[in-house]
């Protein structure tokens, strides 16, 4: 109950007025489509720099909290999921909307994302310290496997091809090796001056996310959008709990369905909605009525996909390996303020963590209140040409890269990042891998070097990285994702054919 | 075409593999190279699987570029490009933003071009976006932009 000690620091002035800025801004960038939390969040990581790490985890806690859910509003009203979670919302939500049910709808989204998202905050409040202390168990050969399972598991989940998400998370682990090695001093794949200081890894978020969503905003050329909005008309609140509380099935699905994809390493939001909607069909009585503009279709949706967020970060707070590609942006964010995750992150950096954690509960209460009345003004900016966001994104990323060292080399390494990642999205890889790559290639390495140390002193690398109960559990963990990811790509191309 | 373009982008993810794998295998002290060794056998074998199945016309993951797409972004990629890395340092960080963001709302903009209304309409926006990145990078985040001929 240690959690309970730290809320005094989230009720400060600068804390409350983040949260609240956060939750406004994250729900507006939310119900843009193009503009997805994980780009928000890498968009975000620079303001923080000039904050206290308590500060800057509580603007991009609020953002990843609300982004999450402000994909709704777009997905009721504009037909267009805000993020990829949001894509089951669809389905139910904007057939209420055209039903006249719009603001029936955008309640029942915000009411049921605020319960999915308390209970996945308190798995995350509740779950991590237990976790944190099994976790202690972990060595140097433990550690160096948890980076690989970070960076395999992802990358067997989110590309478009086994093979090219395994190969987008080695990209990302040779570009983290690029600059100085940290035990010799040796110059490594220094091919540019500007690659002389390594390749900093907030540039690298923002060009790997940022950028490819530019470029496809271009691609679409002169593109007249047809979003019509749908007009809010008023419905009582009261209405709308009572309808949650009485779709006790639906909701309770998508809570626990999105907590435990929240749990996995790398499955994402995305996966948490669809599954969380079909689950509940399943088990409705009323099984016929989904698609048709049923309240359960999205409760189980919107639940299942902010409970996630909070069980997201279990596995990245004690293991530095992300629930989502938002949760690996987090990553970063806790890096740069020189917080590193793992087991002893609650007693090395109580102070922060605490109030990091306790701010996403309050952020998530804020979220719903300001969803609830901002959502028609979220909608309409979400309708801004694609042009100006285009400009707007490219201008951020501009700024944002060059204000994290004031050096030009960290802009020109987000442009080629980003631009190249655009062209490699387009042949099935993906940035999420190469993210986690990046990210963790630092700490397999340094791992790996200091395990092979030992080794050579001990019973040789072999028995120190494959043998001992601990160290055969994360091999099978590793050889079990890629083989079981490989086995369902075969399996679904057979049946196509 | 879709298969020309599979086997371009994956031999060139193959080509960079082996310049890695070569880098890692032949560069001194051995100790620094130990991480890169040992990625870089990885990655050049799932590069060569990846490269092998395009050569063979079986890489399907992904849609390509279609000739449509390629003419829509070249614009913006070549305004973004200058942009970056010329402009912004060129002419200073402010100039440039003003420029190429009137540039690139301007060249996607679906409203007319003929109508001095939507001219103005550009403009505003503009100003209004340089403006807010002013007061927030130069005034709040204290962030030194390089000034090049203007700021």
């Amino acid at each position: 109950m240690d959690f309970i000690f730290y809320f005094g620091e989230v009720f400060t002035l600068t804390s409350m007025l983040l949260l609240i800025g956060g939750t406004i801004g994250g729900l507006i960038m939310g119900a843009t489509p193009g503009l997805s939390p994980t780009m928000t969040v890498a968009l975000l990581i620079p303001f923080t720099f000039n904050m206290t790490p308590v500060h800057g985890l509580i603007l991009l806690g609020a953002a990843y909290t609300s982004t999450v859910a402000g994909g709704a509003v777009s997905a009721i009203l504009l037909k267009i999921p805000g993020a990829p979670a949001n894509i089951a919302t669809t389905l139910d939500g904007h057939t209420m909307a055209k039903k006249g049910e719009g603001a029936k709808a955008l309640q029942l989204s915000f009411i049921s994302s605020l319960i999915g998202g308390l209970f996945g905050v308190f798995l995350l409040i509740f779950l991590t310290p237990e976790l944190a202390k099994l976790a202690n168990e972990f060595k140097t050969p433990h550690v160096f496997w948890l980076a690989i399972i970070g960076v395999t598991v992802i990358g067997s989940l989110e590309a478009g091809s086994v093979v090219k998400g395994l190969l987008s998370g080695c990209i990302g682990m040779w570009l983290a090796t690029i600059g100085f090695d940290d035990i010799q001093g040796v110059k490594r794949f220094v091919f540019h001056p500007a690659l002389g200081g390594g390749v900093n890894i907030i540039p690298a978020l923002i060009g790997l996310f940022a950028i490819p969503q530019v470029i496809t905003m271009f691609s679409k050329g002169r593109f007249q959008t047809d979003m019509e909005q749908i007009q809010v008309k008023k419905h009582p609140i009261a209405a709308a709990f009572r309808e949650v509380f009485s779709r006790k099935r639906a909701l309770a699905i998508g809570t626990g369905i999105g907590s435990i994809i929240g749990l996995i390493p790398g499955v994402g939001g995305q996966i948490a909605g669809l599954l969380a909607y079909d689950q509940a069909k399943k088990f409705s009585p009323e099984k016929a009525k989904f698609g048709t503009g049923h309240s359960e279709g999205v409760i189980a949706a919107e639940s299942a996909n902010n409970a996630m967020v909070g069980p997201s970060l279990v596995p990245l707070l004690i293991l530095s390996i992300p629930g989502s590609p938002t949760a690996a942006v987090l990553l970063g964010g806790l890096v740069i303020h020189g917080i590193f995750p793992g087991p002893n992150l609650f007693i090395e950096y109580p102070e922060v963590i605490w109030p990091f954690i306790n701010s996403m509960l309050i952020g998530q209460i804020l979220m719903c209140i300001f969803g609830i009345y901002i959502a028609s003004l979220a909608a309409r900016v979400a309708q801004v040409p694609q042009s100006v966001m285009a400009a707007v994104v490219l201008g951020l990323a501009l700024f944002g890269s060059y204000a994290v060292q004031q050096s030009m080399g960290d802009v020109y390494v987000m442009a080629v990042l980003g631009t190249m990642m655009y062209f490699l999205e387009r042949f099935g890889f993906s940035a999420a891998p190469l993210v986690l790559g990046l990210i963790l290639g630092p700490i397999a390495e340094s791992n790996f070097v200091s395990g092979s140390l030992m080794a050579s002193a001990q019973d040789g690398t072999f028995a120190f990285f494959f043998t001992g109960g601990l160290n055969i559990l994360l091999v099978s963990i590793v050889v079990l994702s890629i083989g079981l990811s490989l086995w369902s790509e075969i399996t679904a191309k057979e049946t196509e054919r | 075409m879709k298969i020309l373009q599979h086997k371009i982008s994956s031999g060139f993810v193959a080509l960079v593999a082996l310049l890695v794998c070569y880098i890692s295998f032949t560069r001194q002290p051995v100790e620094a190279y130990l991480f890169p060794r040992l990625i870089s056998f990885f990655f050049l074998g799932l590069a060569l699987w990846t490269f092998v199945k395009a050569l063979l016309g079986r890489s399907k993951a992904g849609n390509g570029l279609s000739m449509d797409m390629f003419k829509n972004m070249a614009p913006g990629v070549a305004i973004s490009a200058i942009y970056i890395f010329w402009a912004a340092k060129g002419l200073g960080f402010y100039t440039a933003t003003t420029i190429a963001f009137f540039l690139l709302v301007t060249s996607y903009d679906p409203a007319s071009h003929s109508e001095p209304k939507t001219w103005v309409k550009r403009a505003i926006i503009t100003a209004g976006f340089v403006a807010i990145m002013y007061a927030l990078f130069a005034k709040i985040l204290v962030v030194y932009t390089p000034r090049g001929l203007f700021i």
